[in-house]
């Protein structure tokens, strides 16, 4: 018998870990649950860090009202599954109350109007941890992000004040009004996302396979068909056969096409992939520095 | 994939070709994306560079592109077939020993940079020492730009024997020394042509073969409970499954066990990981324990085997790196976590701050400021259960926070 784990038992046995340690030092956390498969995963650790006694955490979906049906469908099943709370925070109600703006014209996504809405979320349901599905490998102004990830009474990310990390010891002390966000994935990637998926049987929405959809492509990016997008004059809607590397909102979610029906064969395309999986998402592509401007800004 | 994770971490100061170093790892281990790759061509060009800055793969925030500088620990991720790396890349400024310290703080491995025109200089100094005050197990040296000294043997051999001599000092368990140029792509991850007088592995090679399970302590059973399990269900009655990681060490089914404080003893009766029931455990497993008698156990708490006990005491020892702004002060008092336990405690004592230029002892300091490194003994409130860092990293280090703005101001290491 050799005494050593395998990566992806490592990274789980960390991230539960870091789950224990939220539930411990914090009285009121909760999980942003987006439907995609990273916050599937920490879903899935959650359960497994505390079994056989229920998962502890609700979970919080921020709605967009631009989502896609699988993604709702599969959301209100897994609830039902593992018997957790859910608390939806809504865009649509936030802009109702003027809490945040919904913007115009043929670039309009929900993104930005994302972020008020969640601190009004967390400030209401009084959670004093959010934690969620973020990875350091998903983009560079997330390559420095703690586990646990302090923010001010605004909900702002200050880059050059942020608690340093040593050993396995969290420090989630906080003054009131002040919350948390903590990633308990970050040390994953994409391929070892996948890879345990597969392990561990985790179930996905179905738009993570390849299947046929009317779609537009505008720029580098193939968006899906939907009431919420508005056509440019130059644009026409097809069908292709395609699936989703990422899943957010319908208006900024970029497809790609693939074949990959399986597991195996998305991994095989992971394996193969010449760009990152954020590397299709509108939000991004507005600027190198968009990212980091949105974190500032109190985005996951 | 299977194989297992390495950590490291890398030094170096400012233009040794760090950021180049990390850039041509993942370029030639095949971890970079097109469209990163499209970003940093773009980039280089508007820069007007004839070859790809792969230096600029790795930088962060907007401020530093701006600064043209890294200021804090970032991570980076790349796998080989054999292996899952995570580099935490720090700076090498001196004013960011913090950074050093909180990137050594989990590595497996340390890579520090040496220009091969320059040899070792004072920075390296520091970066070597922190590297063996925060014991991390393997060093790799890689002596940079062998490109620029004609690929000599005779640079090489010469920085070689200046660092042996100055590390003979130090407590680092194993080094090893690697000519390179990241530039170039010389025995980072090829082999190198120029330097056919270099038999050793390449950089990768090295990283890849460190024995990463071996660095674990397998014989001193640690566990900090972290929380306590109690489905409160009909099927789970009158389950109370003790949450927690393996510190170090194994546990078997049937071991006679100690709590600590209280000392109450027992068996263990059974060993969760989820759904499913282990025979044994060991570091670094997260798990969930059984024991067959109902003690109070609860969070903060340890348990260990009954024949193998950790230090119990409110008096501890230790070497302190500062990171606080408001410098560290003889009598102050801070907030102490410890595996899964916290307290107050004091600093009675600075015996010595380290002059981190020089290497040597400085006694009667009442103070330490930000980026120092001490020797010093605290009193807790609570007594803590400990192994010397030396030992067990997981239950010999611990870091004090600030009582008023709750930052975390101190990383210790117990003696
Ligand atoms: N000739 C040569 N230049 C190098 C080598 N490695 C890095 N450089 C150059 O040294 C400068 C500093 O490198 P950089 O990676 O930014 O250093 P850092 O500050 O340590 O991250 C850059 O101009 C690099 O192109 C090398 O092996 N050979």
């Amino acid at each position: 018998m050799s005494y050593r784990l395998e990566h992806l038992e490592e990274l789980e046995a960390e991230s539960i870990f870091v789950l224990r340690e939220a539930f411990a030092q914090f009285e009121n956390p909760c999980i942003l649950f987006s439907g995609g498969k990273d916050s599937i995963v920490v879903t899935h650790l959650a359960v497994k860090a505390f079994y056989p006694a229920k998962i502890p955490f609700p979970l919080v979906h921020i709605d967009t009202g631009h989502n896609f049906d699988e993604t709702i469908a599969f959301r209100d099943e897994l609830v039902q599954k593992i018997g957790a709370q859910l608390v939806i925070g809504s865009v649509q109600e936030a802009i109702d109350n003027g809490l945040a703006q919904d913007e115009k014209g043929v670039h309009a996504t929900r993104n930005t109007a994302q972020i008020p809405t969640l601190i009004d979320t967390i400030e209401k349901n009084q959670f004093d941890a959010a934690m969620g599905g973020a990875r350091r490998d998903e983009e560079k102004a997330r390559a420095k992000e703690r586990f646990f990830s302090h923010r001010d009474d605004f909900g702002q990310w200050d880059p050059k004040n942020q608690r340093p990390e040593l050993w396995n010891l969290f420090n989630g002390k906080k003054k009131f009004g002040e919350h948390f966000r903590v990633f308990p994935i970050s040390n994953w990637t994409e391929m070892d996302i996948w890879e345990y998926i597969k392990k561990e049987k985790i179930a996905l929405p179905s738009l993570y396979f390849s299947h046929e959809r009317e779609v537009i492509r505008r720029g580098g990016t193939i968006l899906a068909n939907s009431p919420f997008i508005t056509l440019k004059p130059n644009e026409k809607v097809t069908t292709e056969i395609v699936r989703f590397r990422t899943i957010g909102d319908l208006t900024i979610t970029g497809a790609v096409e693939s074949e990959a029906s399986t597991l195996d064969h998305i991994i095989a395309e992971v394996a193969a992939a010449r760009e990152t999986e954020r590397g299709n998402r509108a939000d991004d592509q507005r600027s190198e520095a968009a990212m980091e401007e949105r974190k500032k800004e109190g985005y996951f | 994939m299977k194989g297992e994770l390495l950590r490291f971490t890398t030094a170096g100061s400012v233009d040794d070709g760090k950021s180049t170093l990390i850039g041509r790892l993942l370029y030639d281990s095949k971890s970079i994306f097109q469209d990163q790759l499209a970003a940093i061509e773009n980039t280089s060009k508007k820069k007007g560079l004839d070859e790809i800055d792969f230096s600029l793969l790795t930088d962060g925030l907007k401020d530093e592109r701006e600064q043209g500088i890294t200021i804090d620990v970032a991570y980076r991720y790349f796998n080989t077939p054999n292996r899952k790396f995570i580099i935490a890349d720090t700076p090498g400024h001196i004013q960011y020993t913090r950074n050093m310290v909180t990137g050594a703080s989990t590595a497996n491995a340390a890579l520090i940079l040496i220009d091969a025109r320059n040899g070792v200089i004072e920075q390296t100094k520091r970066h070597s020492y922190i590297a063996s005050l925060l014991q991390i197990p393997h060093v790799l040296v890689c002596i940079n730009k062998m490109d620029l000294v004609n690929y000599e043997k005779g640079a090489f051999e010469k920085i070689k024997e200046q660092y042996k001599d100055f590390a003979a000092k130090l407590d680092i368990q194993d080094f090893k020394f690697i000519p390179i140029s990241a530039l170039k792509g010389d025995n980072v991850v090829n082999r190198s042509k120029n330097m056919e007088w270099y038999n050793g592995p390449t950089l990768l090679h090295s990283l890849e073969n460190i024995p990463v399970a071996n660095d674990l302590n397998h014989i001193d059973f640690r566990f900090a409970v972290q929380t306590v399990l109690r489905p409160h269900t009909d099927e789970y009655h009158d389950y109370r499954g003790y949450a927690g990681r393996i510190s170090s060490g194994i546990l078997r089914i049937g071991d006679q066990v100690t709590a600590l404080p209280s000392q109450m003893q027992s068996r263990v009766k059974k060993i969760h990981c989820a759904h499913l029931e282990l025979q044994e455990a060991y570091a670094p497993q997260s798990i969930s324990i059984e024991l067959e008698d109902d003690i109070d156990i609860s969070r903060g708490d340890m348990v260990v085997k009954t024949t193998n006990q950790p230090q119990n005491s409110q008096e501890i020892d230790a070497m302190i790196c500062w990171m606080g702004e408001n410098p560290m002060q003889l009598n102050g008092k801070y907030s102490i976590q410890h595996t899964s336990r916290s307290g107050r405690a004091i600093i009675k004592e600075i015996v010595y701050v380290v002059d981190l230029n020089e290497l040597k002892r400085i006694e009667g300091k009442t103070t330490m400021e930000k980026n120092g490194i001490a020797r010093i003994k605290i009193k807790t409130t609570t007594p803590l259960f400990f192994d010397s860092y030396r030992t067990n990293r997981n239950t010999g280090s611990f870091i004090l926070i600030d009582e008023t703005n709750f930052n975390t101001v101190g990383a210790g290491m117990i003696i």
